[in-house]
């Protein structure tokens, strides 16, 4: 009989993701909605002590794969031992968060098992039997309600959108057989940069650069990110022009964010551009051109020559901090 | 070296969307279908590969209604070498599970060494289907591969990922989606357009592979559309004004401090 929730906790070199401790949030809030028990899965290598963290976020059971057949993580070895965990525990629910991995992983899973997969959720409830989810599409543009069946459905979750909560247990760390099969995937190398950068996807303050910056020189606006502690991004025109890279790209054919604060400096505000934008919490935009369509969506809009405006923002944000 | 792209037609991302009567589907009447972009790179990818290897074939499968021919004659414009549509009724209302069930079935009668597609498709914003295709068939999936190479049998994929990329090598046969900096897809030629023309392109429905409806389309999804609807409306808010752009910051500073307090 299927029973409890089951998230996994995606650690990365050595740590976890803040949407590891959403996804643990989640579940226990779901758990709790259906009165059973929420079971924490930590993969990786050397990361059994961490995983006792998991206590923290109400995990009644937490289950550690500690392997070094999982030292890098390839979606071919996490699939197979993430699915023995499932099958022997067979839970009614199964939760992870979208990061690339998470979603590669869920999808690779899900069609091992045969079960139902909602990808990017921003919202989850029980009805009944049914694990209902809400999800955009579109880049954004429509969201869609989708009703989840399988043993057991399972939901990957948007990073930034789901509240973590503390809910301190006092649970113990099993650890579980890994088994990674006949994998053939083999990494090779990894070019990361330090984990002090916060990912686009992950990030709570963006300021972001459009056409009008009017070259690749973004210091202007990596300074102001700096003292907000925020992430930069770009438009589409930006990053086809060359003058950013494509994983800063914001839109529907980029990254699409959830953060507190997005700052458009000389975004004009293309449909393509909002949907990738359009659920941050506030928008401050930034344009000497008035009637820029981005001003119809923003909370806070100046029309100056964002050259003369950036600086003094930055200057008023540091007199802030100080 | 034999190599299949998934393909999938989609609404323009220009499009304004509109929800249809049914509530859990779009309106189609004003929609200008293309290529998914992600394919796109795709199919270049492929023909790239095709070129390196010295030869081979390039296979593109899709599954969609008849208009999805269009979007398959221009990658055979582009110069992949043959076409096979999945079209059939019964596939309507099914979720990617479903939709992988299908493409897995109609690969597994070509002969590849490599299946390419897209890292997602612009409209469902599923990146499942080709995941999906991979388990079905057996084999190991890299995702969001910015630069590729097959040398012997293996592929070493560059991909990327938060904080940057990694490099990863798998053993053909494989499946790898095509992240956007992958490439610049070619445009198709006017000679490119006419040999087009005379390039096969078969047509299967469930049937012809032996897919019983029941597993797929809306009687075999896993995963529902309930309901359709539109995120907040966003509306205008506060034009700051200020004697000077000195005053405009320290005014939209307070307000972000005071107002909004999310600094």
């Amino acid at each position: 009989m299927a029973q409890g929730v089951l998230v996994l906790a995606e650690q990365f070199e050595g740590s976890f993701r803040k949407m590891a401790y959403e996804a643990l949030s989640e579940g226990k809030r779901l758990a709790d909605a259906l009165g059973e028990p929420l079971t924490g899965v930590v993969l990786g290598f050397g990361v059994e002590a961490m995983a006792a963290e998991l206590a923290k976020y109400g995990a009644d059971r937490i289950l550690v794969g500690d392997d070094s057949a999982l030292a890098d993580y390839t979606t071919e070895a996490y699939a197979n031992v993430l699915y023995d965990i499932v099958k022997d525990h067979d839970p009614k629910i199964l939760l992870l968060g979208a990061s690339t991995r998470g979603k590669d992983l869920s999808a690779r899973l899900s069609a091992r098992l045969d079960t139902g997969l909602a990808m990017d959720c921003i919202a989850l409830r029980v009805d009944g039997d049914t694990l209902v989810a809400t999800r955009p599409m579109f880049g954004g543009k429509v969201l869609a309600e989708v009703a989840i069946q399988g043993t057991p459905p399972v939901a990957a979750i948007r990073p930034n959108v789901m509240e973590v909560v503390e809910a301190e247990k006092a649970t113990a760390v099993e650890k579980v057989q890994v088994n990674v099969g006949v994998t053939k995937t083999k990494v090779l190398e990894k070019k990361l940069e330090a984990a002090a950068k916060v990912d686009l996807t992950e990030a709570n303050i963006i300021v972001s650069g459009g056409r009008g910056m009017g070259g690749p020189d973004f210091s202007l606006l990596e300074e102001l990110a700096e003292v907000l502690g925020g992430t930069v991004g770009a438009s589409r025109s930006v990053v086809d022009e060359g003058w950013r890279p494509h994983s800063d790209q914001v839109g529907q054919t980029g990254k699409v964010v959830s953060p507190n604060l997005y700052i458009a400096c000389g975004i004009s505000g293309a449909i393509q551009h909002l949907a990738g934008m359009g659920s941050s919490k506030y928008i401050v935009a930034i344009n000497k051109d008035a009637e820029a369509p981005i001003f119809k969506k923003a909370d806070f809009g100046i029309v100056e020559d964002l050259f003369k405006v950036v600086p003094s923002i930055t200057a008023e944000v540091k007199k802030l901090m100080d | 070296m034999d190599i299949v792209v998934l393909l999938k037609q989609v609404p323009d991302t220009e499009t304004l969307i509109q929800i249809a009567a049914d509530n859990t589907s779009i309106k189609t009447e004003d929609v200008k279908w293309v290529i998914n972009p992600y394919d796109e790179f795709a199919v270049e990818e492929a023909l790239r590969i095709k070129e390196a290897q010295g030869g081979g074939k390039v296979t593109i499968v899709t599954m969609g209604p008849e208009r999805a021919v269009e979007a398959i004659r221009t990658a055979l414009a582009m110069g992949a070498d043959e076409g096979l549509l999945i079209d059939d009724p019964a596939v309507e209302g099914g979720d990617a599970l479903g939709t992988a069930k299908v493409l897995a079935a109609a690969i597994r009668e070509v002969p590849y060494d490599v299946i390419v597609a897209g890292q997602r498709a612009v409209d469902d914003d599923c990146y499942q289907v080709p995941a999906a295709v991979a388990a079905f068939l057996g084999i190991p999936q890299v995702s969001m591969v910015i630069k590729e190479q097959i040398q012997d049998e293996k592929i070493l994929c560059e991909c990327t990922m938060e904080g940057g990329t990694v490099v990863v090598e798998t053993e053909l046969p494989a499946l790898f989606t095509t992240q956007k900096g992958i490439n610049e897809p070619r445009y198709a030629s006017l000679p490119g357009i006419m040999k087009a023309k005379k390039k096969p392109l078969a047509r299967k429905t469930l049937a012809d592979l032996g897919i019983n409806p029941s597993e797929v389309g809306e009687a075999g999804a896993k995963c529902r559309v309930m309901n359709l609807s539109f995120p907040p409306e966003r509306s205008p808010g506060k034009m700051i004004d200020g004697e000077s752009p000195e005053a405009k910051a320290a005014e939209l500073v307070r307000l972000l401090r005071e107002e909004a307090k999310v600094i």
